[in-house]
């Protein structure tokens, strides 16, 4: 450490080169930062899934719809605790832009096999008691103003006209990736304003025996093998996993661009390393003569590169972390999108990469420095 | 320009590292930015071309996507009486009512897809256009047979001419093949309507295609149609329609791949910032010596403005190079407005080239200005004494 | 009236200990065709004062009126114009652009006028002439002797047939050799071309050649 200052020297001579420098790093692991946690948040949105409740759905696709009358035989399954169900809505409030999750759920069911949604039991009570509730997350209430007993007007495309919700209650997840902008109101609501056409878009079976998950999803889906409506079952975390898929290969376009990225700022680091290096040949040349070995002078010109790319990693990784915390644009697309301290380890590593080879060459060129041809050109 | 731009050349050929690291930090971001919006001008290419100016799409009322669509026989009758429906040959009106499902199948790489089932009749291959059988034949009325489009047939298991794909809770013969111009047919099963009613939703059908008489009429088609109380429904221009499908997701693309490319370019102009300041600062007495003989400073400002550019002019052109290769690459995804899976080609246009040159220069002239303003600047005796490197 | 007339010229140096007088109410007249030399200590303002007689610099009082225009009240730009047609001057180190050939840095303040390629390529190789260089004009600086940089030098500097010459240390930078030559060639301008020559240098038997010697000392100029 004692040759600290000669590196600190170095970095301040030129100070709007060195915190330039440092600054593309900072950009660099800024992005790399937000693009490394669009898959943490997909990966998260899988975990969300439970692993004790099972969802059945229509075998031909999800967006087929099953009879109520499977709820009895449902019940009745080896295994099975509760029942429940539920529908999508897929209404549009005011225009297309406006874009929300809008389940019509068996309440009485639905919320107990949930505890993940966090619903202040006042306002749980009020919802249960008005046909026409809804209790719609914090982020929503948030992000469109709404209020406790507000009327909202929903546009059916599904279930076609103008539908109308009392806010009841306001829900809180307590894991982020769960998302705070879904919509949840009475499945009995839409069965009667739809012409009594609606059914269950999907079941929810909770468990009481979590291990025989398997055995029982297959078990259901022999059983209504032949009837009007096959099903398919599976755990809730395979089929919120099964949803990810259908995003593409996005973990290979943030990967690619990933890499790209670090590579552009690695030639600019590289770069300036190479233009440092290259005025300070005399110097260095002065150092060997001085005794300084040839080791501690590659060392230095390391340090350097180092120094300069740890700093601006430590504040690309810091904006993302603040800037892309609790972003509303972001958040409906991807619940629960942060910068994970995975990410920001695994971005510590890449600025440490990146400042040991931008700084590899004029390292080892200042290390195998010949004195007298240094001097030579100097004078 | 006074100051020959051979200078400006000639002095980026003697630092060639410097320069060509500074030109490859740019390449990286032009060709991310026009790969990202390949990837965007690509999926809206392939909606937009699903749909052509001639026909109309009809929907019921409010549905904003084919598949929350429901329209009864009668409707589709009342519908195809209409004058303003165009004729074939035989006199016979060109409309095609179709049933549309979305089903969930297996990649074959792994993973679901949102695969749209449509279900046709003979004439959805005269009224929807550019539909062309590349391998076998169309299906025969009443035999359970499918075709399967271009870039499904690649992605999905049991798609070959003869083999079985299981869907609805039986298996359906593939017979052919179809392409459809780049549209998103292309990643489209198509089999008879009257065959997949009963499978999936019953006796109605999603949509109602028909080709104008009148390719100019549509605001009178629509108005008629939607005024018709007996009907129910909503007119759009087949074109529109598909297009603004792609309008959430297309928009999503793009803003990420002006992000990125955005934020990666102010990594790279930092670079060229510096790269411009280390030449300013090295040839100081060369700048004196211009300033000596009465080259004036705005000449010289000028001067080093243009190498910036031209260091960028060449990272924009490895660039476009690096990006040239992923035209054409096929990929597909989620189409969020109609939940349905899309493959789609990545669409490397000459318009997105000169944007991603124009992008570089513009790296070129902000990461120069400063740097020559500095040279421009020098107080003439300064930069005579120092001594060139 | 003489060509070069400087009256009260004056410029002072501020360094931290102190404010030192480079040049102190200097008068000097130069006639058209003179040649002079102009001696003294180091850091005494000999190229303080060739740098303000071209205008490459501003004096903190004083004038300097040049084939009667008053340059020490120009602009940057126009002292730029000025320069280009009214100033030849030559460096002790060259300062050649070293990625331009000999020829295209003869030509270099030929670009500066609306001369056609064509006669630039005269005047040029005319230029070459006089020194006797036209045999390496495509030579690169690097590719030369010292004295064959400094008469590219001296090309350069003539190449717009200047009225003036100003020569800072011109053989400072060169052996024995090449210092006898580049000084005949000076004299030449001189003699020859008629061209009026102000030339700073350390070198004693240089300055004698001169027709008129100075000196500069703290500031005040001997004649």
């Amino acid at each position: 450490m004692k040759h600290a200052r000669l590196v600190w020297k170095n970095l301040t001579r030129n100070k709007r080169r060195t915190i330039l420098t440092s600054l593309s790093v900072a950009v660099a692991l800024f992005l790399f930062a937000a693009l490394q946690s669009v898959l943490t948040a997909l990966a998260a949105s899988t975990e969300v899934g439970s692993e004790s409740r099972l969802i059945t759905r229509n075998a031909t696709g999800i967006t087929f719809p099953l009879p109520e009358s499977y709820t009895q035989r449902l019940r009745g399954v080896e295994g099975v605790g509760s029942v429940s169900w539920a529908n999508w809505f897929g209404a549009t409030y005011i225009d297309s832009r406006n874009f929300f999750a809008q389940f019509a759920v068996d309440a009485e069911s639905y919320f107990p096999m949930y505890p993940e949604i966090a619903i202040e039991p006042a306002q749980l009570e009020a919802f249960m008691a008005d046909r026409s509730a809804t209790i719609v997350g914090r982020g929503l209430m948030e992000k469109y103003g709404w209020s406790l007993g507000q009327t909202l007007v929903l546009q059916g495309t599904i279930f076609p006209g103008d539908w109308e919700f009392v806010i009841r209650g306001v829900y809180e997840p307590d894991n982020p990736s769960f998302g705070d902008e879904t919509m949840y109101f009475h499945y009995d609501y839409l069965y009667e304003n739809s012409g009594r056409r609606a059914t269950p878009g999907w079941f929810i079976l909770e468990l009481s025996n979590p291990t025989a998950a398997t055995e029982i999803a297959q078990r259901i889906d022999d059983d209504f093998e032949n009837s009007t409506a096959p099903t398919q079952t599976e755990t809730e975390k395979a089929f919120q996993a099964g949803f990810v898929t259908m995003w593409g290969n996005v973990a290979f376009l943030v990967r690619a661009v990933g890499t790209a990225v670090f590579f552009a700022i690695l030639f600019v680091a590289a770069n300036t390393m190479m233009m440092s290096s290259r005025e300070r040949v005399g110097e260095v040349a002065v150092l060997k003569t001085l005794g300084y070995k040839d080791g501690l002078l590659g060392v230095l010109v390391a340090s350097e590169a180092l120094a300069i790319s740890v700093t601006g990693g430590v504040i690309g990784l810091a904006a993302a972390a603040v800037l892309l915390r609790n972003n509303p644009a972001v958040s409906s697309i991807l619940p629960g999108y942060a910068v994970l301290p995975s990410t920001i380890v695994q971005g510590i590593v890449i600025a440490i990469a990146l400042g040991l080879i931008s700084g590899f060459l004029p390292a080892r060129q200042a290390a195998r420095l010949s004195v007298v041809h240094a001097l030579r050109k100097v004078a | 320009m006074k100051i020959p731009i051979l200078y400006n050349l000639r002095s980026l050929r003697a630092r060639p590292t410097s320069t060509l690291a500074t030109a490859f930090g740019m390449a990286l971001v032009v060709a991310v930015f026009i790969g990202m919006m390949a990837l965007s001008v690509g999926f809206q290419a392939a909606l937009v071309k699903t749909g052509s100016t001639d026909n109309v799409l009809v929907l019921r009322r409010g549905a904003d996507s084919e598949m929350t669509s429901g329209i009864s026989r009668d409707v589709a009758n009342a519908i195809a009486a209409y004058p303003f429906v165009a004729r074939d040959a035989a006199g016979q009106p060109l409309v095609s009512p179709e049933t549309f499902v979305v089903v969930g199948m297996q990649r074959r790489t792994g993973g679901m897809a949102n695969v749209v089932i449509r279900g046709v009749s003979l004439a959805a291959f005269d009224v929807r256009s550019g539909i062309r059988i590349t391998e076998g034949r169309a299906f025969r009325p009443g035999s359970g047979e499918i075709i399967i489009g271009r870039t499904l047939v690649e992605r999905l298991p049991n798609t070959e001419i003869g083999a079985s794909l299981q869907f609805g809770g039986r298996q359906w013969e593939v017979v052919g093949h179809f392409e459809a111009g780049g549209s998103s047919f292309e990643s489209e099963v198509w089999g008879e309507n009257e065959l997949f009613m009963p499978v999936f939703r019953g006796q109605v059908f999603q949509t109602i295609a028909l080709r104008m008489q009148d390719p100019e009429a549509f605001d009178g088609v629509a108005e008629t149609l939607e005024a018709d109380p007996r009907l129910g429904v909503d007119a759009h221009l087949e074109r529109d329609f598909y297009a603004n499908q792609g309008t959430l997701l297309g928009g999503l693309l793009r803003f990420m791949a002006v992000f990125v490319a955005g934020v990666m370019a102010i990594g790279a102009v930092f670079g060229a910032i510096n790269t411009m300041y280390s030449a300013v600062d090295s040839r100081a007495n060369e700048i004196g010596v211009l300033l000596t003989l009465g080259f004036k400073p705005r000449s010289v400002l000028a001067s080093f403005v243009v190498e910036s550019m031209m260091i960028a002019l060449v990272g924009g052109l490895i660039g476009c190079l690096m990006a040239l290769p992923i035209n054409g690459l096929v990929t597909s995804t989620t189409n969020w407005n109609s939940f349905s899976e899309v493959a789609f080609a990545f669409r490397v246009t000459p318009g997105l080239l000169a944007a991603g040159m124009s992008f570089a220069l513009i790296m070129g002239l902000i990461g120069g200005y400063f740097p020559a303003r500095r040279a421009a600047r020098k107080p003439i005796v300064e930069a005579l004494r120092e001594v060139g490197s | 009236m003489a060509l070069i007339e400087i009256r009260n010229l004056t410029k002072r140096y501020q360094t931290e200990a102190e404010l030192i007088s480079v040049l102190e109410d200097v008068d000097l007249d130069i006639e058209a065709g003179e040649y002079l030399s102009l001696m003294g200590p180091s850091g005494s303002g000999k190229s303080t004062l060739l740098n303000l007689l071209a205008g490459l610099d501003k004096p903190d009082a004083g004038t300097i009126t040049i084939d009667g225009s008053e340059i020490t009240s120009l602009k940057t730009n126009q002292l730029a114009d000025w320069r280009a047609s009214h100033v030849g001057f030559v460096f002790q180190f060259y300062n050649l652009l070293p990625v331009l050939t000999a020829y295209q840095n003869v030509e270099l303040p030929l670009l500066l006028t609306n001369l056609s390629k064509g006669e630039r390529r005269e005047r040029v190789e005319v230029a070459l002439n006089v020194v006797s260089l036209s045999d390496r004009m495509g030579h690169y600086p690097r590719q030369l002797s010292g004295g064959q940089e400094q008469r590219v030098g001296i090309a350069r500097a003539i190449v717009s047939d200047p009225a003036m010459i100003l020569a800072d240390e011109p053989t400072g930078d060169l052996d024995a050799a090449s210092a006898e030559e580049i000084m005949n060639l000076i004299e030449r301008l001189n003699s020859e071309f008629k061209k009026t020559v102000l030339m700073v240098t350390h070198d004693r038997q240089a300055a004698e050649r001169a027709h008129r010697m100075m000196y500069l000392e703290k500031g005040v100029l001997h004649q």
